[in-house]
C-alpha cells in the first residue's frame, strides 16, 4: 500500500501485518530508551488544515520513536478561504524533502486529492466525516488486546452516526476483522446505511450482548442545528452504568475523545476500569508507527 | 461566397442531402451549388443550423479571472454555438439597461457569437425588489433569472412573472428548495452517507419546482398576457414528472437539462473531486434515464450547458470550498452526439433540435431551416472522434470532467450571418 486513506481495497491479512507490527512497536514503547532508527532519514510531515493536538502529537511522537524527522505546519481554515491552497502548501512541503504527508482536513477527500499532487505518501488524519483509518487502527488493536480477537464479536458504536468519521472508519475496519458492528443513535444522526455496519435507532438494541462499546463524541454544533435537543439525548441515548448492563459483562468502554462527561457518557463509568480510553492513547502512538513503517520501508511487505 | 459540397442537412426538420451549400450575403444562397472564391469539402461531415446556448455564465463583468466576453465567446463558436444568453450573477449582476447595452456593444465588437443577455429578475438578485423589465427589455435582455440564487420569496416571482408577461420575457429559475438543500454539495443519498459529504436531496428540486409550479397558475389568472416560466438545469425524475403533467395541462412551461446531468452521475464523486461539484448536484442513474426519456417526448426543450468557468486554484480546493461549476461550451455537442446520438440512439434531428430550434422558441425566436435564404449562422461538424483536452479550450477554464473522453461530432467550422468566426478545417 502507498498510501492510508481508508480501508477500501486493503485485506484482511494486509491489516493483521499492519497490527502485528504495531505490537512490535507497543514493546518499544515499553523500553526505557523508546526510540529506534527505523525511519532514520525519512521526513514525515503532520499537515494539519483543521486543528487537533491530540492527533498530531500522537502521529508527530510515532515519527519521532522511529528517528524521523518531523516537520509541521498548521493552517487556519480562514487562510485558505483567502485562497492560500492545499496545493500549494503540500507543493512547498514536497520541495523541502517530505517523504510522507499525515493530513488532516475538515472537508473530505482532502488526502485523497493530495496523492494527485505530491508523490510521497499520504496519511490521512481524519477527513471530515469521512474518514479516520488510524483512529479505527487504533481502536481495533486496543479490542483485540481486550477481547483477545474480534471474530463473531458484537461490537456497539453509540452517538452520533452520521457525522461521525470514527464510526465509518471503525464500521469498515472491525467489520473486515470478522466482527459484528451496530450503530446506534437518534434517527436523526443516522445515515441512510453504512458500509459495515448495521445501524438502529435503539440504544438498548445496540447494546445487547455487545462485547464491547464505543461511544462517540457529541458535538454541540449538532444541537445548535436543532438536530438534537440536549436533555433528550442525555435521557435516550447516554451510555450509563444501568444501560451498560445490556452489554457483556465487563465489555470494555472506548471513545475517541475529548470526552463530554456526562453528555454521551456516564461521568464514573469513563474512570471505570472497563474504559480503555488511556490504553487507546497509548495504543495511538504504537499504531501510527506501525503505519509509517509500513508505508515508508515496508511498501513491498505489506 | 462560401460553397460548402457534398454536405448532409441537419435540422429539426430531419436529414438530408448532400448537398452543396453555397453561402453569401449573409444567406444560404443556393442547395445546389454555385460560383464561390472558397469551397469547402463537407464529405462526411453534416451541417447543422448555429446552436443557441440558454445558460452560460460568462462572468463579465466582475470575474474576468475566470472568463470573460472574449475567451467565453470564443469558446462558444469552437463549439458550435452562433448565439449565447449570458447569465445575471456577475460581479455586479446585470439588472440595468445600461448593464445590458455595455455587454452587447463589447460583444458584437468581439464578431464572435451572439450575446443575448439575460437580465437580473429582482435588482442585486437580491430577491427583494423587481427589477426595471421594460427597461431592461428595450436594452435587449432576452430573458430574466436570479439564477445562482434560489427565489425564495413566491409572491415576488408572481409578480415577476405577471411583469414580464406582455414583454415577452420568459423567467428562468433555478429550481432548489434552500432550505431543503441546507449545506449540501452532493446528491443526498447512500453515496452521500458513505463519504460523509452534506447531501442535497432531489425532494429539494422537485419541492421547488411543485410551488413555482403553483405560483404560475396564480401568475396566469392574474396576468392578462401570458407569463413564461422557464425551469433551469432539471435534474430529478420527479422534476420533469411535474413539468411533464404540468405542460398536459397546458401551463405555459418549459425546460433545460444540462450535458453534465445527461451524461454524469453522483457515481463519479467516488473520486472524490471537486472537478464534478455543481449545482444542481450530479444525480442517480435513475434520474439519468428519466431525462433521457425528457429529451424525447418534449418534456425537456432545450440542452443548456449551464456553462461555469473557476480558476484551476478554486477547483482544487477541497469538496466543500470549491465553487459549483463546469466549463462546458466547447464539448457540449460533441459529448452528447457521441454519447446520446451514437450510443443511445437519440434521433440526430432531436439532437439537433435540442441545441436550434428548443431554445430558440423558449426565447420566442423563429426556427431555423436549412433552406434558400435562411440566415447563414450554420455550424459544420465531423464525425472524426478526438479526446477532449481542457488544455486546448479556448475557455480560461482548462479543466473538465470528459477530460480524455473520446468523441465524435465537433464543430469544423462555425458562420455567423455568413462569416467565419470559428475553423478548424485540416
Ligand atoms: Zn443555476
Amino acid at each position: 500500500m502507498r498510501h492510508l486513506l481508508d480501508f477500501q481495497g486493503w485485506s484482511r491479512a494486509q491489516v493483521e501485518s499492519l497490527l502485528d507490527t504495531a505490537r512490535v512497536m507497543r514493546e518499544v514503547l515499553e523500553r526505557p530508551v523508546k526510540k529506534v532508527p527505523a525511519l532514520q532519514g525519512f521526513t514525515v510531515a503532520t499537515v494539519f488544515f483543521e486543528p487537533s493536538t491530540r492527533t498530531r502529537i500522537s502521529f508527530e511522537l510515532a515519527a519521532r520513536r522511529m528517528s524521523a524527522d518531523v516537520v509541521s505546519f498548521a493552517a487556519a481554515t480562514s487562510s485558505l478561504q483567502k485562497g492560500e491552497s492545499y496545493k500549494d502548501t503540500l507543493l512547498t512541503l514536497e520541495a523541502m524533502g517530505v517523504d510522507a504527508y499525515v493530513i488532516r482536513a475538515d472537508a473530505a477527500g482532502v488526502p485523497h486529492q493530495a496523492t494527485r499532487w505530491v508523490k510521497g505518501a499520504i496519511i490521512n488524519g481524519g477527513d471530515g466525516r469521512r474518514a479516520h483509518p488510524t483512529q479505527a487502527l487504533l481502536d481495533a488493536y486496543t479490542l483485540l488486546e481486550a477481547l483477545g480477537g474480534l471474530e463473531g464479536k458484537k461490537v456497539a458504536i453509540v452517538g452520533d452516526i452520521l457525522h461521525s468519521r470514527v464510526a465509518r472508519s471503525n464500521a469498515e475496519l472491525l467489520s473486515l476483522l470478522g466482527a459484528e458492528v451496530v450503530c446506534a443513535g437518534p434517527p436523526s444522526l443516522l445515515p441512510q446505511a453504512l458500509p459495515g455496519a448495521r445501524l438502529t435507532p435503539s440504544l438498548e438494541e445496540a447494546l445487547e450482548e455487545a462485547d464491547a462499546v464505543m461511544v462517540l463524541r457529541l458535538q454541540k454544533e449538532r444541537m445548535e442545528a436543532g438536530l438534537i435537543h440536549l436533555e433528550d439525548y442525555i435521557a435516550r441515548y447516554q451510555v450509563t452504568a444501568k444501560r451498560l448492563k445490556r452489554a457483556k459483562p465487563q465489555a470494555p468502554l472506548l471513545h475517541p475523545g475529548p470526552m463530554n462527561r456526562d453528555v454521551e457518557l456516564e461521568g464514573t463509568l469513563a474512570d471505570s476500569e472497563r474504559s480503555l480510553v488511556n490504553r487507546q492513547v497509548q495504543n495511538g502512538v504504537a499504531v501510527r508507527m506501525a503505519v509509517l513503517y509500513h508505508l515508508l520501508v515496508g511498501r513491498e511487505g505489506a | 461566397m462560401i460553397l460548402i459540397k457534398n454536405v448532409r442537412l441537419v435540422d429539426a426538420a430531419g436529414e438530408r442531402g448532400p448537398a452543396d451549400v453555397l453561402i453569401g450575403e449573409g444567406r444560404v444562397l443556393s442547395l445546389e451549388g454555385g460560383k464561390a472564391q472558397r469551397v469547402v469539402d463537407g464529405t462526411g461531415c453534416f451541417l447543422a443550423p448555429g446552436f443557441l446556448d440558454l445558460h452560460a455564465h460568462l462572468r463579465e463583468p466582475g470575474e474576468e479571472v475566470k472568463e470573460d466576453l472574449a475567451s467565453g465567446l470564443l469558446a462558444a463558436v469552437r463549439g458550435g454555438y452562433t448565439d449565447v444568453v449570458s447569465m445575471p450573477n456577475t460581479k455586479p449582476p446585470v439588472d440595468t439597461p445600461e448593464a445590458v447595452r455595455a455587454l452587447r456593444e463589447k460583444a458584437a465588437a468581439l464578431g464572435l457569437a451572439r450575446l443575448h443577455p439575460a437580465a437580473a429578475l429582482t435588482l442585486g438578485q437580491e430577491g427583494r425588489h423587481l427589477a426595471p423589465a421594460g427597461l431592461l427589455q428595450e436594452a435587449g435582455a432576452v430573458l430574466l433569472t436570479d439564477d445562482g440564487r434560489t427565489n425564495e420569496d413566491a409572491s415576488l416571482l408572481a409578480l415577476g412573472l405577471v411583469q414580464a408577461a406582455p414583454l415577452g420575457l420568459p423567467v428562468a429559475v433555478h429550481a432548489e428548495d434552500a432550505s431543503l438543500r441546507r449545506g449540501g454539495v452532493m446528491n443526498d443519498g447512500l453515496l452521500a452517507d458513505r463519504l460523509g459529504l452534506p447531501g442535497n436531496p432531489p425532494e429539494a428540486e422537485a419541492a421547488r419546482i411543485a410551488r413555482d409550479l403553483e405560483v404560475l397558475r396564480y401568475a396566469l389568472r392574474r396576468s392578462p398576457a401570458r407569463p413564461h416560466l422557464h425551469v433551469q438545469h432539471l435534474s430529478t425524475r420527479r422534476g420533469l414528472e411535474l413539468i411533464r403533467e404540468a405542460k398536459r395541462q397546458g401551463l405555459p412551461v418549459t425546460a433545460e437539462a444540462t450535458p453534465h446531468h445527461l451524461t454524469l452521475t453522483e457515481e463519479a464523486w467516488a473520486s472524490l473531486d471537486p472537478l464534478f461539484k455543481v449545482a444542481p448536484p450530479l444525480r442517480s442513474k435513475e434520474d439519468q434515464e428519466a431525462l433521457l426519456e425528457g429529451l424525447l417526448d418534449g418534456t425537456l426543450d432545450a440542452i443548456a450547458t449551464d456553462h461555469a468557468p473557476h480558476t484551476q486554484a478554486e477547483k482544487e480546493m477541497d469538496l466543500l470550498r470549491a465553487p459549483f461549476g463546469i466549463p462546458s461550451l466547447e464539448v457540449a455537442f460533441p459529448l452528447l452526439y457521441t454519447e446520446l446520438h451514437l450510443k443511445r440512439g437519440l434521433p440526430l434531428p432531436r439532437l439537433v433540435e435540442l441545441f436550434t430550434d428548443g431554445p430558440r422558441r423558449v426565447l420566442g425566436l423563429t426556427p431555423l431551416r436549412l433552406e434558400v435564404g435562411a440566415e447563414a449562422s450554420l455550424v459544420l461538424l465531423s464525425p472524426k472522434e478526438r479526446p477532449v483536452d481542457p488544455k486546448a479550450f479556448a475557455s480560461k477554464a482548462r479543466f473538465s470532467p470528459w477530460a480524455g473522453w473520446v468523441l465524435g461530432g465537433w464543430p469544423v467550422l462555425t458562420l455567423v450571418e455568413g462569416r467565419v468566426v470559428y475553423e478548424a478545417l485540416k
